[in-house]
């Protein structure tokens, strides 16, 4: 065969696949629409979805309707694009950093985003003019400014900037436990620790409308720069050597990644493992190149995201489980597997 | 590609690493650049990269400065190889090698058949499409060294920039290297430790202690006494009968 058939090849296998992904992904929303503790049939679900999409007019019963549309749809496409913004932001941080341990939450911009939030909710900064994203969105960056600069001063190698991650982190959880101490009520306490481990109960549209234009920018900025990332394999010398200007790169792909991290994490809490394991394990199956990587973890982090949530909602019956631990839970084990499976293959 | 390097020099701290060198490079020629340990010659070949932050003076290329060049329009003109770049990712050989094309890439011009053809080009001429599929962390030393070569080619730059290319390599390989850089049409800036491996060079740069103590036609620059004094090794000429080449025999001065 040719070369030029087999790219013609290719291009078409590319838009087969893209075509299958988008439909596994509105399955995997179909289906946490559709399982949870109150059982509704597949039919009431595409009823519902009718009667809002193009007015269609089915006689549904409002309480299942609104368990469908202002509920579960909603979670669930936020779990989507958290699934998704914090499996790139891992992507992201492991391809420029070069360290397989970098994620969002190991290098402190979740605790960074949580220390925000918390600061804006219950500290009142910003006195009402701040938003609780846009708080998070201060407290990530922060935190990450100070890693880095941390990193730097201790001489800037990949395993520095992990170290500086681990203190910063320390650090905004200290940040965020003290300010809760100080001036949080018992019942607030409650309710922010359960935020923290991961929540999506509270998550309505106006969410849905912060979180998927989100996750969607940050895939088009790392489908952008796949080519990119591939690049820094052997280094941001290297990276240099091969045409791609550094510094621009590294400035929009942290920028992109802490405005994704922050917005998630303002919305359902820090929900860790996600960005650490998804890569890894959806690299096992594409391989480093993030030709490859970066639309299959767009992939699975959303499916992944959603059948975490589906199981933290039946897991105890009456009662939510929060979502990180259901992550942490279901992924440990399962990274676990994955690592001592590919053992003699690495 | 016409190369003029016209007082370079770049600081670490307090120290000078490389200092006022000025160089000019014929279009083909290929010029070694040799010195102790520590003279600089890395940092020279990153300088003409133009890779090192803070550097004084200025690289020409073809009379253009590289400073009026974006990162990409200079490496589609000059490819590096360093010498230690190694990666964690589980990247093949073609992955490696294809990595080269990036500066040729973007997204209303994505790898094509053209990019693969290339790719296939460069890893034959560096003798390495039997393994194209491995993984990278099952190569040895001399194999990494060998696909960051063919990376190098697959970039059809102007101007190659190798560091110590025949470090870890065998003697076959280093032999073959050499002979396929010297025939390529382009011009080539080589740091090398071999001093006989030099004499083949069309020019030689010799470093020491961050400046350039002579550029010249290898059989004059490499005097005995210039041996001695910055390589602090007594050296015999001898002469193959064979093709009248001149070979260094080195033997310690102290004792």
């Amino acid at each position: 065969m040719s070369i030029a058939a087999t790219h013609g090849l290719r291009a078409r296998s590319l838009v087969g696949r893209g075509a299958a992904g988008v439909a596994v992904l509105l399955v995997a929303v179909l289906a946490g629409v559709v399982i949870g503790e109150t059982p509704l049939p597949f039919s009431t679900v595409a009823a519902v979805f009718a009667n809002n999409l193009w007015n269609a007019g089915h006689p549904v019963d409002p309480i299942e309707a609104g368990i469908i549309w202002n509920y579960r749809l909603p979670r669930t496409l936020v779990a989507a694009a958290c699934g998704a913004g914090l499996a790139l932001s891992g992507v992201v941080l492991q391809a420029l950093i070069r360290n397989a341990l970098a994620d969002p939450y190991l290098l402190g911009v979740s605790a960074g985003a949580s220390t925000g939030a918390v600061a804006v909710t219950i500290m009142g900064v910003g006195g009402g003019l701040v938003g609780i994203s846009a708080g998070a969105f201060g407290g990530a960056t922060l935190a990450f400014l100070l890693v880095v600069a941390l990193a730097r001063a201790a001489g800037g190698g990949p395993a520095q900037l992990v170290l500086a991650g681990i203190a910063g982190s320390q650090l905004f959880n200290a940040l965020t436990s003290f300010f809760i101490a100080k001036t949080a009520n018992a019942e607030q306490a409650r309710g922010i620790m359960f935020w923290l481990l991961g929540n999506l109960s509270g998550v309505r549209w106006p969410d849905v409308s912060l979180a998927v234009p989100v996750a969607l920018a940050g895939f088009i900025v790392c489908l952008w720069h796949m080519r990119s990332m591939d690049a820094f394999s052997f280094g941001a010398d290297s990276a240099a050597a091969l045409g791609i200007p550094v510094r621009r790169v590294q400035a929009v792909l942290i920028g992109a990644t802490t405005l994704m991290t922050a917005s998630m994490v303002s919305l359902v809490g820090s929900i860790g493992f996600v960005g650490l394991v998804i890569p890894h394990a959806t690299r096992f199956l594409t391989g480093p190149r993030h030709g490859a990587l970066v639309p299959a973890v767009a992939l699975a982090g959303p499916v992944f995201l959603i059948a975490a949530d589906v199981v933290s909602r039946v897991l105890i019956p009456g009662q939510v489980v929060p979502i990180g631990v259901v992550t942490a839970l279901v992924g440990a084990p399962g990274f676990a597997l994955i690592l001592i499976r590919n053992r003699r293959r690495l | 590609m016409r190369v003029s390097a016209d007082a370079l020099g770049w600081t670490a701290g307090p120290r000078a690493i490389v200092q006022g060198v000025t160089l000019e490079v014929a279009p083909g020629e290929t010029l070694g650049v040799v010195g102790p340990n520590g003279s600089g010659k890395s940092t020279l070949l990153r300088l003409v990269a133009g890779l090192l932050p803070r550097a004084t003076g200025e690289v020409r290329l073809d009379g253009v400065p590289l400073a009026a060049l974006s990162r990409r329009e200079i490496a589609r003109r000059i490819a590096l190889v360093e010498q230690q770049a190694d990666t964690a990712e589980a990247l093949s050989v073609r992955d490696a090698v294809e990595l080269g094309r990036t500066p040729w890439l973007s997204a209303l011009a994505p790898f094509g058949a053209a990019d693969a053809a290339i790719v296939e080009e460069a890893m034959a001429a560096i003798g390495i499409s039997a393994f194209a599929g491995r993984p990278w962390a099952t190569l040895s030393g001399g194999e990494r060294q060998r696909t960051h070569i063919a990376r190098a080619l697959a970039q059809r730059p102007r101007l190659l920039l190798l560091d110590e290319p025949t470090n870890h390599l065998d003697i076959h390989h280093q032999l073959s290297l050499l002979r396929l850089v010297s025939r390529l049409p382009v011009t080539v800036i080589v740091a090398l430790h071999d001093l006989n491996q030099a004499m083949g060079c069309d020019r030689l740069a010799v470093m020491e202690g961050g400046r350039l103590a002579a550029c010249g036609p290898p059989a004059e620059v490499l005097t005995p006494a210039r041996l001695a004094a910055i390589f602090r090794v007594g050296a015999t000429p001898l002469r193959d009968p064979a093709d009248d080449a001149t070979q260094f025999r080195f033997h310690c001065l102290q004792e």
